[in-house]
């Protein structure tokens, strides 16, 4: 019976981390929407993965990886209007998907795919979450300071010989790895606020991006650790939870801060 | 002379300051297209170690894209670009705007360029005066403290070359001429060559050795003397730009109306007796310098 359990911290804990220094880029960089067409996009990759009898979770990395290169392309020309066609781009994706769903014979629990489904976890999900969270904070560790700079000022980073394209490309693809392999534990439609409202939350203490990377991580921790009590004691969604709590998390240090 | 002797500096860079001025930057009929706008026609640029080169000219005359194409972040649709060999440069971006929600002190900051050590960052801070500044928030900098800091950055990279786009942008008066005596400085205790963008040529006469005035094309070019007088050079900034230049070098070669437009299609000789007290009116801080 705790087997379960366990599995749903360790995933839980597992994701938090690395959506902590994760989403402080997305913080940074202004990219929310992208993360949202990324995660939306996923559900997609659960219908072709089901209609076409691929492996499920290696058809979900592949089209958010696809996505995600499609979505460097409309950042790198900014001349379009962005957030419509990113809007368009996701919940179109979105919709297609759960068309696709509709067609095929297995039952399959939308909710779960929607809103995630943490107590669910097999071992096998485990083992792609954390290979998928290892390979992200591998990454994310060294080019750190690469990712920073090309953060602050992409030209000046340019300048001073690091690879932008690269980077670019290097960043949109680890945060399409982190939301498909995190699908499972807050859903798709919630994957994008659990990497930017621990982040928000840390930037109100953090005096330098290091500090506001761990915090992100650690008041991640928090919500996942809160939500998975809710859920035991009151039996509430799990996913929709963690992210109840990491909001109450942020509002309350918001609140602390604005007290000072 | 600032070039250290590592192996990736070519032979004749490693000599000693009195040799030959090293060219650093040559442009040749450089053309750019954007779509189907053409914004940079038949440019040529040369820059030689130890000189600074001013390039003016009206918004949208392609002075930024311009020095995206020497900086290499552009690659110009036709006409040829030479660095020096192992050409290290320093780039000062137009502006800086950091997220507010990147916590992000100078020091930090400082620390993103390459190989920066703290020895080197503390040395570049002191020597663009903003030692104070060193454990600020980014974001809380003035104007001129972040031009400033934006300068010591591009100094960490030990650089041949400064590329610097509009470097005293954001910053008030008394500060522009503060920054431009700074990179004079700099120049002569870098020994390195200058390449930079600005608005306004009465602040940079000083501080500059030579200047092209860019609007699409190379309009004029040569000591700032020479290209305030120079009729394309009026043509282009009008009123606004030639009283600048009267405030500096105050040559009336020019004819100005009642209120204070210059004519530029009048043609002048020898004969001309300018009559300067419509102008001394029409621009009363003149009056002392003028004499009249």
């Amino acid at each position: 019976m705790t087997d379960f359990l366990l599995r749903a911290v360790v995933a839980g804990l597992l994701l938090a981390l690395v959506a902590g220094p994760l989403g402080c880029f997305i913080v940074w960089r202004r990219m929310a929407y992208f993360g949202d067409t990324l995660s939306h996009s996923a559900l997609l990759g659960i219908a072709l993965g089901l209609l076409l009898n691929l492996n499920m979770q290696l058809t979900v990395i592949f089209i958010c990886c696809l996505v995600a290169l499609l979505l460097v392309l409309m950042e790198t020309r900014k001349s379009l209007a962005t957030d419509t066609l990113l809007g368009i781009l996701a919940h179109s994706s979105l919709a297609v998907g759960l068309v696709l769903l509709s067609f095929t014979k297995t039952q399959i629990d939308l909710q779960a795919y929607l809103f995630g489904d943490l107590l669910t976890v097999t071992n096998g999900e485990l083992l792609w979450l954390l290979g998928g969270c290892a390979l992200v904070m591998v990454v994310l560790l060294s080019n750190w300071n690469a990712l920073l700079s090309f953060t602050v000022q992409p030209e000046l980073a340019q300048v001073e010989g690091l690879n932008v394209a690269r980077l670019r490309v290097l960043l949109m693809l680890i945060i399409a790895v982190v939301v498909a392999v995190a699908m499972k534990i807050v859903g798709v439609l919630l994957i994008t606020s659990l990497l930017i409202i621990p982040a928000a939350t840390a930037r109100l203490f953090a005096r330098s991006p290091e500090q506001m990377a761990f915090g992100a991580s650690l008041s991640g921790c928090m919500a996942v650790a809160g939500g998975l009590t809710a859920s035991w004691f009151w039996d509430t969604p799990t996913g929709p939870s963690i992210v109840v709590v990491a909001a109450v998390l942020f509002a309350v240090s918001a609140l602390l801060k604005g007290r000072q | 002379m600032d070039i250290s002797t590592t192996t990736t500096v070519p032979a004749d860079t490693a000599t000693s300051a009195n040799c030959i001025p090293q060219a650093l930057l040559h442009l040749h009929a450089v053309d750019y297209h954007a779509g189907n706008r053409h914004i940079l026609n038949k440019v040529n640029l040369h820059l030689q170690q130890g000189q600074i080169l001013t390039l003016i000219g009206p918004n949208g005359a392609g002075k930024t894209t311009l020095v995206k194409i020497a900086l290499g972040l552009l690659t110009p649709t036709s006409g040829t670009v030479n660095r020096s060999a192992n050409l290290r440069i320093g780039y000062m971006p137009q502006k800086l705007q950091v997220e507010t929600t990147l916590p992000l002190s100078v020091e930090r900051f400082l620390q993103l360029a390459p190989r920066a050590v703290p020895a080197d960052i503390a040395g570049a801070l002191l020597e663009v005066g903003a030692a104070h500044v060193r454990h600020s928030r980014l974001q809380s900098l003035s104007g001129g403290e972040m031009q400033r800091v934006l300068l010591a950055r591009a100094l960490l990279g030990k650089p041949d070359l400064l590329v610097l786009d509009e470097p005293t942008q954001g910053v008030d008066l008394k500060g522009q001429a503060d920054l431009y005596s700074l990179i004079t400085r700099l120049r002569d205790s870098h020994n390195c060559g200058v390449l930079m963008v600005s608005h306004d040529l009465h602040l940079v006469m000083s501080a500059t050795d030579e200047v092209i005035c860019l609007n699409q094309h190379v309009c004029c070019h040569g000591h700032p003397e020479q290209v305030g007088n120079d009729p394309a050079y009026l043509e282009l900034f009008g009123q606004a730009g030639a009283r600048a230049m009267a405030v500096y070098t105050h040559h009336h070669y020019h004819e100005h109306t009642l209120a204070g437009e210059v004519v530029a299609e009048h043609v002048h000789d020898d004969s001309c007796q300018h009559e300067h007290a419509p102008h001394v009116l029409a621009n009363p801080q003149l009056r002392g310098k003028d004499g009249q």
